[in-house]
């Protein structure tokens, strides 16, 4: 520890300077004490009333640099999307702390992450590390069904390393099946449950992309497993994440999708969602769209239009609309996959859940979803999150894909107020720990690297945190009430808005959308205490009465 | 049911088909045809629709599952029939087109629409808003400003009210000098006062000025208005056009005014497009928001080139643009386009809300529209084409307006008294016909058609069912300390208004309403108020003959007994309890049916 302590001591030229000045939208400008430590760049007044700023480094996307005379202005551009400027007097300062900065943004090794730092300041009441273990989750499939069962032939992370060590497969299908069919998808990444709808016994399963190539390869294996999901007589849909011609230029490097003459029981439907390069430049121009400050609408609009994000959030949502239906309408069961099986597909499987079932739909339900369907279903944070809107460098295997899943649930949400257990807030959270956080649940690409990383051992749980009362109570919906009904979203673009609390939070005062929240709450809270009143006055009243001889008498 | 017992039935048509015009859903039923209603009926609910609230009917041509009517609302509405035999199809369509198209005021609704209200209570409902009250509410008249009488006898201006507010020092002659320097006679005049400052908020149309026309009586009006108010050294004038219109209107002798000519006025255009523009604009935007399929694309595309969103944001601008000269500056502001009964109106009635929080009130909004849009000319007739008239004076500019303040409630959720379901019930009525409020072009009108003798108003419905309109968040409170709003005009503040144009469109609507659970909750806690109250009364009450049967029979039971039977009698009592919880559930959860069809891709077992 200590040697990697002195690696950032190596990083930080110049760890204090006096006299800096802080802007930050709709918030007074601070003037104070700018500290830089391994992970934090603190800015401090030592006034009591002022905010002070702890920024972790991680959060830093970009920063920019430029001088006025001696007085030099830092701009940090941060993965949350908000932008800060400091006003350093001295060009050397003002250089040190530059590069400081950008040295501990982007350090690759990831133990020398934060949360391998971080000794949480909280009591922790239950370990979020062990909230959702995939057992717990397999007993409440047990009890709706026994067709299924955990199979531990990943558990080294040997057939699949993006999996992790304990997957659902068909009862009938066994471990040596379950190998052969491995080498016949994307990764390793054969078929596996993602979803029983326990009203009609339908399920949903998620893959890699079967790899037929140009020859048409086919794996007997691969089609029996998949048809051991089937009922007698039943047939199902798989849903291709790509479009045909997508799909078919696959072929050329390997993979390739499911041809109707091997699998006459399955209907092949394929979506156009975007892959993860393409949602990276989406990010980037809607983020830029939403900094210009022109006062042109027709500009606005166009480069709104132009950055596709809407276009993807409607995709994405279409699609996992899609395979609801199939399932809840259809009453057929539906495999999702696209190329790699980590990203589209796991937005459309995990969306289709919120549509479904009311489960994921409350606090704990929904961690569950993100547990399942992407830390441990394989979705490379890591890689993923490692950069937002603001990375000059060329995108490599960074993408929004997280974001645009949250930003399709918020879409939900907006759509079915009452009917979530979590509010915005909730997500907003989400958004913001994957892409940087004290605690270590979005660390690492796989369940595999979180096991070498030790993790739950080293480093805090998200959940940890969000799981005690006080927390809890920020998250909460206050108008929920359990709806036990699938809820259909509308998909239609008037329906779909631009998700503000995420992409405006900086540009806009929220100030009177807060104080308005809060008088919700006061209402529903106030009406809720008036029901209790009235209620136990009503008992003590019938109480008098059952007691009263008085009354009693006829 | 209720419809058909006493209206004379023109047609009826059995077996057509409802169609919604974005999925492929559709449900049978019975057309119903009345001398003002087109009346659908089905068998668990009717659907009325006015005849004054269709814009056109179109009929396509036959299909093999029968014959297509299109009919197009003016509330937004579009309603796909299919009536299985041509001929009645026809039938239907001729007939509406013989009813559609009123050609005198008399045949309109308001003439035969009976609330069973006595003459006094149609009375009270026409007493409810008095302009005269309103000014003096404003601090109006003063020592700078008074009531003139010139134009008592609509002869100065008939398109005016007869009660206007000048300087003091504007004299007859000027006021009637300055009225023939100015399009139709509408000379400045105060329509708000900004007690604060002093500032006044007068408006007008163009002046003649052509190339270089003068008016000195115009020049000494202008004069006046400055002079009236000691804060500020200039006024405003703030012509509401882009600067090429006005330009243009000079070769017709009409203009703008020339600063040299003004002493110490501050010219400015702020660039808000004509009737026709705005017209063109709306069409093109409901072209795009009708299409069915409609991707996120096309949707963007279509907003941009609609300009529907740049014209609500000029307008809004505008009024800031107003509203800090006034507040601000403390400066008085002219405002004109044209005729100034369009955007004039717009601006200043906006202007006007973002100054005043009474106007954000229920009430202060009806007296705000009574003000700046009924008495001061709107020409609400042309405009939302009450009567079969130029198809080229019909323009959405009322609806925009309501539109600018549905945004400015979405940036301020807590100022507005009321919600959006008010502003729609507004539009609605705009166009209903079935009050006498909006009736014809201008005040004279009015008179001439005896609307308050022949007619009832829609503020005293309104008012009548104020719970519905009522905004839940709404804070007086927030209005005392933000009394001016600044609202930001970035781009991003501006939304379609999806309540508005999509209101009939149900599938694109949130599936529960935070509005509505809000409102149900608010109601559910003023019962319970009411029920606490009672309850306590009754409760004392008791205790009081308890405490008096102790005294009369000591020995029947102790304490110690009382208590123990106490905790078994509630647990006995428990299910009655439980239905003020249930009912209180029950309101909230399934208020909606979570279940609705979309047609979300090709989901059809073909293979």
């Amino acid at each position: 520890m200590s040697a990697e302590i002195m690696e950032f001591a190596e990083l930080i030229k110049t760890p204090r300077v006096d006299g800096v000045v802080l802007h930050r939208p709709f918030m007074p400008t601070v003037e104070g004490t700018l500290c830089l430590t391994g992970h934090h760049l603190i800015l401090s007044s030592r006034q009591d009333n002022t905010e002070e700023l702890w920024l972790l480094h991680s959060n830093i996307d970009s920063i920019e640099k430029r001088f006025v005379g001696s007085l030099g202005h830092i701009t940090v551009k941060c993965k949350d999307l908000r932008m800060i400027q400091l006003e350093i007097t001295g060009m050397e300062e003002c250089l040190n702390i530059a590069s400081s900065i950008e040295a501990l943004s982007t350090l690759d090794s990831v133990s020398l992450m934060y949360p391998f730092f971080y000794r949480p300041m909280f009591e922790v009441i239950e370990d979020g590390w062990n909230s959702f273990l995939p057992q717990n989750a397999f007993k409440d499939l047990e009890s709706m069904t026994d067709e299924w069962r955990l199979s531990e032939v990943n558990k080294d992370f040997s057939l699949c390393p993006s999996y992790p060590p304990l997957v659902a497969v068909p009862k009938d299908v066994d471990d040596e099946t379950l190998k052969k069919v491995a080498t016949f998808r994307h990764g390793g990444r054969f078929p596996v449950l993602s979803y029983y709808h326990k009203k009609n016994g339908m399920v949903m399963m998620r893959a890699g992309q079967p790899l037929t190539g140009t020859n048409g390869r086919r794996c007997k294996e691969d089609e029996k497993l998949i048809n051991a999901t089937l009922r007698p007589g039943k047939r199902g849909y798989i849903i291709d994440t790509r479009a045909i011609n997508v799909a078919q230029q696959a072929k050329a490097r390997g993979g390739g999708f499911e041809l109707e003459a091997n699998y006459p029981q399955w209907r092949r439907i394929h979506k156009a969602i975007e892959r993860y390069n393409v949602l990276q430049e989406s990010l980037i121009k809607l983020v830029e769209a939403c900094n210009d400050q022109s006062h042109s609408m027709d500009r606005w609009l166009s480069k709104l239009e132009a950055s596709n994000w809407q276009t993807n959030v409607k995709e994405i949502l279409t699609t996992a609309c899609l395979a609801a239906q199939c399932i809840d309408r259809e009453g057929a069961s539906v495999l999702v996959h696209g190329t790699e099986g980590t990203d589209s597909t796991l937005q459309v499987t995990s969306l289709a859940q919120i549509i479904l079932d009311p489960g994921c739909r409350t606090i704990k339900g929904f961690q569950s979803l993100v547990e399942r369907e992407w830390l441990q279903a394989g979705h490379p944070f890591q890689q993923r999150c490692a950069q937002s809107a603001f990375s000059n460098s060329k995108p490599r295997y960074e993408a929004p894909v997280f974001l645009l899943f949250l930003d399709c649930v918020w879409q939900i949400l907006r759509q079915f107020p009452c009917s979530f257990e979590f509010n915005e807030s909730f997500l907003v959270l989400l958004f913001e720990h994957a892409y940087a956080s004290q605690f270590g649940t979005f660390l690492g690409n796989s369940a595999a690297e979180r096991a070498r990383l030790c993790l739950p051992e080293k480093t805090v749980s998200l959940w940890s945190w969000v799981n005690r009362p006080q927390e809890l109570e920020r998250l909460t919906n206050p108008l929920y009430e359990p709806n036990s009904l699938v809820i259909w979203p509308s998909v239609a673009p008037q329906s779909l808005l631009l998700w503000e609390g995420v992409f405006l939070r900086w540009n806009r005062s929220s100030k009177c959308l807060d104080e308005a929240y809060e008088e919700m709450v006061h209402i529903i809270e106030y009406n809720k205490e008036l029901q209790t009143k009235v209620n136990s006055l009503r008992r003590q009243l019938a109480q008098l009465e059952t007691e009263d001889p008085l009354l009693h008498t006829p | 049911q209720k419809y058909y017992h006493y209206v004379h039935l023109f047609l009826q048509v059995e077996q057509v088909r409802l169609l919604d015009r974005f999925s492929n859903k559709s449900i049978h039923g019975t057309l119903y045809l009345t001398a003002t209603h087109l009346i659908f009926v089905e068998s668990n609910s009717n659907n009325s629709i006015l005849h004054h609230h269709i814009a056109s009917v179109e009929k396509l041509s036959l299909t093999t599952s029968g014959c297509p009517l299109v009919i197009q609302c003016r509330n937004f509405r579009v309603v796909n029939f299919v009536i299985q035999r041509e001929r009645d199809c026809h039938d239907v369509y001729s007939s509406l087109l013989r009813l559609l198209r009123p050609v005198c005021y008399d045949e309109l609704y308001a003439f035969s629409y009976n609330p069973k209200q006595n003459d006094q209570q149609r009375e009270e409902g026409w007493q409810l808003i008095d302009l005269g009250a309103e000014f003096e509410r404003m601090g109006v008249p003063c020592d700078q400003w008074q009531l003139t009488d010139v134009n008592r006898d609509y002869k100065v201006c008939e398109t005016y009210p007869r009660d206007l507010y000048v300087p003091v020092t504007a004299s007859k002659p000027i006021i009637v000098g300055s009225s023939k320097f100015r399009s139709k006679g509408r000379f400045p005049v105060l329509t708000y006062f900004y007690q604060e400052k002093k500032a006044a908020v007068c408006r007008c149309s163009q002046p003649l000025s052509g190339f270089s026309a003068r008016c000195l009586e115009d020049e000494s009006m202008l004069q006046a208005i400055s002079k009236a108010n000691h804060n500020s050294r200039f006024l405003y004038v703030m012509d509401t056009r882009p600067k090429l219109n006005a330009l243009a209107n000079r070769a017709a002798g009409k203009g703008y005014e020339n600063e040299d000519n003004y002493s110490n006025i501050r010219f400015q255009f702020v660039g808000i497009e004509n009737i026709h523009v705005m017209r063109s604009s709306l069409q093109k935007l409901l072209e795009v928001t009708g299409t069915r399929s409609l991707s996120m694309s096309d949707y963007l595309v279509g907003l941009e080139s609609s300009g529907w969103l740049r014209h609500i944001k000029a307008v809004v601008d505008a009024a800031v643009f107003l509203t800090r000269a006034v507040t601000v500056e403390g400066a008085s502001v002219l405002v004109h386009c044209s005729d100034g009964w369009d955007r004039t109106a717009q601006v200043c009635a906006l202007g006007a809300l973002l100054m005043d929080p009474y106007y954000r009130t229920i009430k202060g909004f009806m007296v705000l529209i009574e003000k700046d849009w009924i008495s001061f000319g709107h020409k609400f007739a042309d405009r939302c084409d009450q009567l079969d008239g130029d198809p080229k004076e019909v323009s959405p500019i009322f609806t925009q307006f309501l539109e600018c303040v549905w945004q400015l409630t979405e940036q301020f959720p807590q100022a507005f008294e009321f919600s959006e379901w008010f502003l729609l019930q507004i539009h609605e009525h705009v166009h209903s016909c079935q009050y006498g409020n909006f009736l014809g072009n201008n005040q004279r009108q009015r008179e001439e058609l005896q609307l308050r003798e022949r007619t009832h108003s829609l503020w005293a419905f309104l008012m009548s069912e104020k719970q519905n309109h009522l905004n839940p968040f709404y804070s007086p409170a927030y209005s005392e300390a933000h009394p001016v709003l600044e609202p930001s005009t970035l781009p991003y503040h501006f939304k379609f208004w999806r309540s508005m144009y999509h209101q009939f469109d149900r599938s694109m609507h949130p599936r529960q309403s935070i509005l509505k659970t809000i409102l149900t909750l608010k109601e559910n806690s003023r019962k319970a108020e009411s029920t606490l109250q009672a309850l306590e009364s009754v409760s004392t009450l008791l205790h009081i003959v308890i405490f008096l049967s102790f005294k009369l029979e000591p020995t029947e039971s102790t304490d110690t007994e009382r208590t123990v039977e106490g905790s078994s009698g509630t647990e006995s009592r428990k299910q009655s309890y439980g239905e003020l919880e249930g009912t209180y559930n029950s309101d909230l959860v399934k208020e909606e049916p979570a279940v609705v069809s979309l047609e979300f891709g090709v989901a059809r077992m073909t293979c």
